[in-house]
């Protein structure tokens, strides 16, 4: 099999004297120019989705330049020099999330938001998002590789803490992207198969004894949850209409601002979770699979990235984010086209919205600054 | 670093390159899938959605579920459903658009009336958040002819329909209303709080009483249908449908007849009767006056209607048998007695001289009894038949707050023991705690007296006094007090049994000596049939045995309310009538408790009402309407504020 460092061109580009405006920046010009090519498109069909709203496209510009500048900030951070920090910063955010359980405020019956006087009001969880890879890279950075049963164990703890802590407010869809970002560290550190196996029949078979122990009301809510169309007043409602949009949108769009589904007010979220949708509907498969494309190649830049890391610590961290970064778009798009069940996860850059935004670019921060230093053993 | 190391490292290396190809190769058959789906989606199935998006036609329209019945326990129906036609508009459908619904709305105007307040209520609904294509209600209940004007214009208005549906109707309304309580039009308020989905094609919940406390039994589950529709919205053809799930029907203890008996009983006076059926715990009867009658709350009361039923000095909108908070005056008694002997602060034979007054001190001030120069050498027994004070005075000086309020509580007094009216309020039983909270004082000497005559700060309901009735005439055996008889044909014990939470219920009282229960039966047996007996009059000539209380609380001044005439003061000053009871004496199947404002006493104005019901209920008595002046006396219960009485220390207590 190829090795991904032969595929990197960065390993010719070293043999340069001169280090460039990108390396003193510490950006990878890839990813910066692949990030602005989504945001712009996004940009284009937010305005749409929010029915032709320029107060939110301005507001979300905004955003967009305050997460660019949250990426251009953490890229110039070492890693090396924060690593000492992580075991903190980690229980620090279990302590935040203990108190958003306890005195956190919110809407529809989930608690997610912190009010700390003096500070904007804010979500721990996101915080999590980037401290759980954080941690279980350096807890797993510090054993040896590939991690013992026990290693693999403490690591699922750190992991399982904060997801079910967030499970709780309840917010189903950031405890699953921050659960999977932890397993897919567990995963790059070398888990041997036979434990991601085992691990893979033990859930299977705890499922019907999980079932048993239910009550009837519990039940009826994971069916609706996993077939929502058998709820079509309630949740199915939102899949029955985004799957409209979608197909009726067929291979071409109806056109920019010409989609009726979301200019009807038949689709629900247009501008945040379903945003998808209308872009579907206005732009067709051809503008759906432009975005996709787009996205892949984003992945691929990360997993290249990822490959170039020399340090166990960089390498399973840059893997996992990257990753993430494709559950973000696996989950939302699976989610809006009816193959996968309703929770909440944006489509990563285009969903209207701050803080996932930032949270994305910060990863992505995280990203170039693992790429700009993979050759300076500091 | 050594060579097993290094080896290690490459080792690790290529593993790590591995998982990153097994990543990309994830990632691809993940991208691929999702564009299979959106292929299959916008290519394979494009014509279906095509059609579903560009005409939309096919509509999801949810049927509202069937409100369960509420019958009574001999299976008479108090609450039901009937027809009612109103008038919607779909905003979608009109001819020129949401932007035409003034046009729209003036022309309706001109074929039948539309005043400004069906308007604006209208308006209000249409500016709430909706999904598109639903109905929005313009009017309810549609005359015959009204709808005849609609269904011949029909052709002018696309997108108005008149919609049948079901709503409550109480075929016997006025008197039932304290006990049932109504059902009304969701507001914004509740609609926040009901589940959306199901509610979704309802428009009434239970707003009161037993429709708002079973409220989840008796609204049942929305079902839906799929239905195509031509452009002005007529169903040509239903697609696809999931039959609602009716709710459930509950049966009452309550008995219809004597709820009516009651109920005529208080015609023209302000009170409450209450009745329970000692062996199982269930209201047979709960009567407040003045009333008010429900069906005009289902279909929408006019404002004027409510602002005169707001704004009466009677209180009709407030229910006196549950939330109504009186002295129970002499009516304590039998239960302050069985503390005194029970807890052996006095013997069984105890015995005391009456000059017609106590005194705390030597000197000091004169607590008085009803009968001026007493009732000579008084026992336990005389006490409770004549309705002694200064006896009581006496024990309650020795006892002080604690024994006294720790028996009256096991009988229910200062606690919420009704299972399911969640109206119902606890009232005040004033412990020491109690007085230091809420007065700032400590419990003084005075006070245990005034409690010992069931004065002062002590207040009961009228559902309370009966409560302690029944525990009095089931020798300490409770039951839970509740409506609820059975659902669906199924007995209910306890409202645990179907989901809700049970009252705290005191435990069953074990008095030292069982005996002693029968010393006081005797007693409240010759209340009514004794020679010198406070209810011996209501007692008279009857072919069985009842035993009762009577009481008898003097309202002596009240926290301003000043709405009131001058000329009529003089009637809220009025004593209180009280009285508990049952009847037979030995087996008793009815319990009641009877109050009656500003009329007198208890052995002339609340008794012979209870005498009444119980010949209805054991012997099947016709009740005759009596003829009264009008009650144009005022109540001391303030609906807003619940403004306490004020009862002036050493209120005059008699029978």
């Amino acid at each position: 099999m190829a090795d991904f460092q032969r595929l990197a061109p960065e390993l010719r580009s070293h043999l340069k004297r001169k280090p460039g405006l990108w390396v003193k920046l510490k950006l990878d010009p890839w990813l910066l120019v692949l990030l602005l090519v989504i945001m712009s498109f996004g940009l284009v069909v937010l305005y749409s989705g929010s029915g032709s709203s320029e107060i939110a496209v301005q507001k979300q510009m905004v955003r967009y330049g305050l997460a660019l500048m949250a990426m251009l900030f953490v890229a110039q951070i070492n890693m090396r020099h924060v690593q000492r920090w992580i075991p903190l910063v980690y229980i620090f955010g279990i302590i935040l999330l203990v108190a958003v359980l306890s005195f956190g405020v919110g809407a529809k019956g989930a608690q997610r938001w912190l009010e700390i006087p003096g500070l904007p009001r804010f979500q721990p969880s996101e915080i999590m998002k980037l401290v759980v890879p954080l941690t279980v890279s350096w807890y797993l950075a510090n054993q040896l590789r590939p991690p013992r049963l026990i290693h693999v164990i403490v690591s699922m703890v750190l992991v399982l803490l904060p997801v079910l802590l967030i499970a709780k407010q309840p917010d189903l869809g950031t405890s699953v992207i921050i659960g999977t970002s932890g397993v897919f560290v567990i995963f790059f550190a070398g888990l041997l198969w036979r434990y991601l196996i085992a691990a893979v029949i033990l859930g299977a078979a705890g499922l019907p004894l999980i079932w048993s122990g239910m009550r009837e009301y519990q039940k009826q809510r994971v069916v609706t949850f996993l077939d929502p169309e058998s709820d079509p007043l309630g949740a199915g409602w939102n899949i029955i209409q985004s799957k409209i949009a979608i197909g009726s949108g067929g291979i071409n769009g109806k056109g920019w601002l010409q989609g009726t589904q979301s200019h009807l007010d038949f689709l629900p979220e247009t501008k945040t979770d379903f945003i998808v949708a209308v872009l579907a509907e206005e732009f067709g498969l051809l503008g759906v699979c432009l975005l996709l494309t787009l996205y892949f190649l984003v992945l691929v830049r990360g997993l290249i990235i990822a490959g170039a890391a020399m340090l166990p610590f960089d390498r399973m961290l840059s893997a996992s984010l990257t990753l993430t970064f494709f559950v973000y778009v696996m989950v939302n798009v699976g989610m809006v086209s009816g193959l996968l069940p309703v929770v909440g996860v944006p489509l990563p850059l285009v969903s209207y919205g701050g803080t996932s935004a930032v949270t994305l670019m910060v990863s992505l921060g995280v990203l170039m600054s693992i790429n700009a230093r993979r050759r300076l053993p500091t | 670093m050594s060579w097993s190391n290094l080896d290690a490292q490459r080792r690790e290396d290529s593993q790590f390159q591995t998982r990153l190809w097994w990543s990309l190769w994830f990632i691809i058959i993940v991208f691929v899938g999702l564009v299979c789906r959106l292929v299959y989606l916008q290519v394979w199935q494009h014509q279906h959605y095509v059609t579903a998006s560009d005409d939309n036609r096919q509509q999801l329209q949810a049927l509202a579920p069937t409100r369960g019945l509420i019958y009574d326990t001999h299976g008479s129906l108090l609450a039901g459903n009937r027809a009612s036609h109103s008038l919607t508009l779909v905003p979608e459908q009109l001819s020129g658009g949401r932007r035409s619904i003034d046009k729209v709305l003036a022309e309706l105007g001109q074929i039948l009336t539309l005043d400004d307040s069906d308007i604006k209520r209208f308006k209000r609904r249409l500016n709430q958040p909706r999904r598109p294509y639903s109905p929005v209600a313009l009017r309810f209940q549609l005359s015959q002819a009204e709808i005849a004007q609609i269904t011949v214009n029909q052709h002018r208005f696309s997108g108005v329909r008149i919609v049948p549906e079901l709503v409550r109707y109480y075929p016997l309304d006025d008197g039932f209303v304290h006990a049932l309580g109504y059902v009304g039009r969701i507001n914004d308020r509740e609609l926040k709080n009901l589940d959306a989905t199901n509610y979704s094609a309802t428009h009434h919940v239970g707003k009161l009483g037993i429709e708002r406390y079973y409220e989840t039994e008796l609204h049942g589950t929305v079902g839906y249908q799929t239905v195509e529709t031509n452009a002005r919205g007529r169903v040509l053809e239903v697609l696809d449908r999931l039959e609602p799930l009716p709710g459930r029907d509950i049966t009452l203890f309550l008995d219809a007849q004597l709820q009516q008996d009651a109920a005529q009983l208080l015609e023209g006076k302000r009170g409450a009767i209450v009745a329970i059926d000692p062996k199982t715990g269930g209201i047979l009867a709960m009567a407040s006056a003045p009333s008010y009658g429900a069906n005009q709350f289902v279909t929408g009361i006019s404002n004027a209607n409510y602002d005169a039923l707001r704004t009466s000095n009677d209180l009709p909108l407030f229910n006196r048998a549950l939330r109504g908070r009186y002295p129970p005056a002499s009516t304590v008694k039998p239960v302050i007695a069985l503390a005194g002997i029970d807890s052996g602060i006095i013997s069984r034979k105890f015995s005391l001289w009456d000059p017609g007054y106590y005194q705390l001190t030597e000197g000091g001030r004169f607590y008085r009894d009803w009968k001026e120069g007493g009732h000579g050498r008084v026992n336990m027994h005389k006490s409770i038949v004549e309705s002694v004070d200064t006896f009581y005075y006496a024990i309650a000086d020795v006892m002080g707050n604690t024994p006294m309020t720790k028996y009256l509580s096991q009988f229910g007094l200062g606690q919420v023991t009704i299972a399911d009216q969640p109206e119902a309020t606890k009232a005040v039983l004033p412990t020491k705690k109690w007085k230091r909270a809420n007065r700032n004082a400590s419990w003084f000497p005075g006070d245990s007296l005034n409690l010992g005559i069931g004065q002062g700060f002590l207040s009961a309901t009228p559902t309370q006094l009966a409560t302690m009735a029944m525990v009095l005439a089931n020798k300490g055996q409770w039951h839970q007090v509740r409506m609820i008889k059975a659902i669906d044909g199924q007995a209910v014990k306890k409202v645990s049994e179907i989901g809700h939470k049970d009252p705290q219920q005191p435990d069953n009282i074990e008095l030292k000596r069982d005996s002693d229960w029968n010393k006081v039966h005797a007693a409240l047996i010759d209340v009514m049939h004794g020679k010198y007996g406070t209810g011996r009059r209501s007692g008279a000539d009857s072919s069985y045995k009842m035993a009762g209380k009577t009481g008898t609380a003097q309202v002596l001044g009240i926290k301003q309310d000043s709405t009131y005439d001058a000329e009529k003061l003089a009637e809220r000053f009025r004593d209180h009538g009280l009285y508990i009871g049952w009847a037979p004496a030995k087996d008793p199947v009815i319990v009641v408790a009877v109050i009656i404002e500003n009329r007198g006493g208890g052995s002339s104005a609340a008794a012979p009402l209870a005498r009444k019901l119980f010949d209805s209920y054991i012997l099947g008595t016709k009740i005759e309407p009596e003829s009264e002046p009008e009650a144009t006396a005022i109540v001391e219960v303030d609906l807003e504020a619940e403004a306490e009485v004020e009862n002036t220390q050493g209120a005059i207590n008699d029978g």
